[in-house]
């Protein structure tokens, strides 16, 4: 088992330097070949009104005239050791892990993602146990009852949150629930530290919109696959031991079934946490996504570099978690 | 086979009377289990043996009580009737949590493919422990010391650490054990055997046979092999029960079913099994046809449409010539034979004389 999780491991890190060379790939070497001039590319990376010799300083600086192996090198040196900038004035010390300096905002891009961070990781927590709770609830009790009233309703509860577009649902939500109605708060985030109870009702909408639409995959995953499970001859076995009916699709069904439904959770909270735009967008929330919109609205390029980058560890790490939980949860995996 | 006894009034062990397991489908009733009786004993084997489809694995998981029971209309399960005495309690009427208590713990049942069988996320330990701990309060490491006690008296090397082993991780013969053991972790007095050598090769059968008939004995269980393999049952049953289209055709001592059988489709079994020890002929001698379908089960005789003597049958018979078409045989005792129960419209004489004449010669 350990001997799984360190080969995962440098799996991981290799492919954390492939996703940095495909980001640095499409930034930076990609738009040169489209055609684009690196003074036009440098454009990008400043102000509106800069002169053409500011501009060449800032080439000289940010090292544009320099071979693409160069430039890769010193990026990915400055995400591991930091560097540093020259905004035109002074130095600007960026500290490792250094994604970046904005030139637009005159902030570095870290602390800048670290800021809008934890309103999507408070949304991604919340919303996952939600949707993961619900989905696997509501499928297993649609596989157990099956073509029953509760399993009907349960796969058209599904079936409008895969139709329903998050944005649609989230506003609805919060214009029904809580600017008309006054039921629920509206959304907003209030950081845990200062208050749990306000973190927690004005994240209520945004987690219940960002559930709905994921809860019905989880659902649906649940229901064939506890259907599967219930029809092979382990589940027989068990009740031929005397095991009760609960001990049988809890332990022994469910066990079963439930791993494709831990691989892609993982998968799904690991793209949530590199923004969930959609949710953020739609319902004012201040994290990565709103963030990465904005960025891309401005043009401001080392941000959305960031952002990229930050969300692509994000998924890698969510696949090796994955990796080693289905590894836990299935023996057979373990010997490959 | 056993009655009650006249001089002791001894019933048997087991005593199923008249079971029927009719299915209600979108299609049609399937009559998988259509009025079948048999009794046990303990220490005593009984074979049952039928094609794919005779009904014989529907009547060992209606022992067990496994099939959903369908409701008070008649839909979504199996409709069961008959009685089903297990030491004097009858299983059909029974309430479903009473059965549920005697599932592994009175009566036990070992499945053909232990790959799936058992549970390929769980260690073997922890499936026999806790198939032990269902029926008796004890702690974990007393139920895995007989865990282990159990892994050791089916044959498996090394049970101490092969008990914390994952089923994937066993041979098939030794899953087999395994298997085994996990049934007998509760002292059942019924064990009840489903194709248990079909998944494994041929040296292996024999082994696992041998294991089944040395713990028979020591353990004094009744047992019930259900097979489609002749081999297998030569070998190890006290009684024999030929099953087709849901109904038993022959049912009886192993040896007078083996050596004198008197339903064609019995003689069709024992026909067609390849022999080593007889000069070797040209072909295999198959029985003409399919099995039949269990919706439309054909009138009368259910093996009348493959049978080569329904015509003979028709020559003898007081009713006529179509009486195999048209009447179903009740399960009659033949002449002589202790217990012999055979299932067909050809006079005893006429069945002896041609199984003499035209089959014996060829076995």
């Amino acid at each position: 088992m350990l001997t799984f999780i360190v080969r995962r491991l440098f799996a991981a890190v290799g492919l954390l330097l492939v996703v940095t060379l495909a980001t640095f790939f499409i930034f930076y070497v990609l738009p040169q070949w489209g055609g684009e001039t690196i003074q036009e590319m440098a454009r990008q990376y400043v102000g509106k009104n800069t002169s053409n010799q500011a501009l060449q300083g800032v080439i000289d600086r940010l090292g544009f005239n320099e071979p693409f192996f160069v430039q890769y090198f010193d990026y990915v040196k400055a995400i591991v050791v930091g560097t540093q900038y020259s905004n035109g004035t002074s130095l600007v010390q960026c500290n490792a892990p250094c994604l970046g300096y904005s030139f637009r905002n005159y902030t570095q891009v870290w602390p800048t993602i670290l800021q809008y961070f934890p309103v999507t990781f408070s949304l991604a927590i919340g919303g996952g146990v939600l949707w993961l709770g619900f989905g696997v609830i509501s499928g297993v009790v649609s596989a157990v009852r099956k073509g029953s009233f509760l399993d009907r309703f349960f796969m058209g509860i599904s079936l409008t949150g895969v139709s329903l577009p998050v944005y649609f649902v989230g506003p609805l939500l919060a214009l029904v629930l809580a600017y008309n109605n006054n039921i629920l708060q509206v959304p907003s985030y209030t950081p845990i530290t200062q208050s749990f109870g306000s973190w927690f009702t004005g994240l209520l909408i945004p987690w219940f919109a960002l559930a709905f639409s994921y809860a019905a995959l989880y659902t649906r995953l649940t229901r064939g696959g506890m259907l599967d499970a219930m029809n092979e001859d382990f589940t027989r076995t068990a009740r031929a031991k005397g095991l009760n009916e609960r001990t049988v699709i809890f332990k022994h069904a469910l066990r079963a079934a439930i791993i494709p439904i831990v691989t892609i959770f993982g998968m799904d909270l690991g793209s949530v946490l590199g923004g969930a735009v959609l949710v953020e967008k739609s319902l004012s929330l201040n994290g990565i996504g709103s963030l990465a919109i904005t960025s891309i609205g401005n043009q401001d390029f080392p941000t959305v570099m960031g952002i990229t980058l930050f969300g692509a560890f994000f998924i890698i790490i969510a696949n090796l978690i994955v990796d080693v939980l289905y590894a836990s949860l299935d023996p057979r995996v373990r010997l490959s | 086979m056993n009655t009650v006894d006249a001089r002791t009034g001894v019933r048997p062990f087991l005593d199923v009377r008249d079971l029927k397991v009719h299915f209600g489908t979108e299609d049609g009733v399937v009559k998988s289990v259509d009025g079948v009786s048999f009794s046990l004993d303990r220490g005593q084997t009984l074979g049952i043996v039928g094609e794919s489809g005779s009904g014989k694995s529907v009547t060992s998981l209606s022992l067990l009580g496994l099939h959903k029971r369908a409701d008070k209309k008649g839909r979504g399960g199996a409709r069961i009737s008959g009685e089903i005495l297990l030491d004097g309690e009858d299983l059909v009427s029974a309430d479903p949590a009473r059965v549920q208590e005697l599932r592994g713990n009175k009566m036990a049942m070992i499945f053909q493919d232990p790959l799936s069988a058992l549970h390929p996320y769980f260690t073997v330990g922890a499936q026999l422990t806790e198939a032990y701990r269902v029926h008796n309060k004890v702690s974990k490491s007393v139920a895995r010391k007989r865990a282990i006690e159990m892994l050791d008296r089916v044959g498996i090397p090394q049970p101490n650490s092969r008990v914390d082993d994952y089923p994937h991780q066993f041979s098939g013969g030794m899953r087999q054990r395994a298997m085994i053991a996990m049934s007998l972790m509760c002292d059942p007095q019924l064990l009840i055997a489903d194709e248990p050598t079909t998944a494994l090769d041929v040296t292996v059968q024999a082994q696992i046979l041998d294991l089944m008939r040395d713990l028979q004995r020591e353990f004094g269980s009744a047992l019930i092999i259900i097979t489609h393999d002749l081999g297998v049952v030569a070998e190890l049953a006290d009684d024999i029960m030929v099953m087709y289209g849901g109904k038993a055709v022959e049912y009886g001592p192993a040896k007078d079913v083996f050596t004198s059988p008197e339903h064609p489709y019995a003689w069709g079994l024992l026909s067609s099994m390849p022999r080593l020890d007889r000069p070797v002929q040209d072909r295999l001698v198959p029985i003409p046809g399919n099995p039949p379908s269990l919706i439309n089960v054909p009138s009368g005789c259910a093996f009348h449409p493959r049978c080569t003597y329904s015509e003979l049958c028709g020559r003898y018979s007081a009713v006529g010539p179509d009486v195999c078409s048209s009447t179903v045989p009740e399960l009659e005792p033949t002449a002589g034979g202790q217990g012999h129960l055979v299932r067909c419209h050809l006079p005893v004489e006429v069945r002896r004389q041609t199984f003499d004449e035209q089959i014996r010669t060829h076995l």
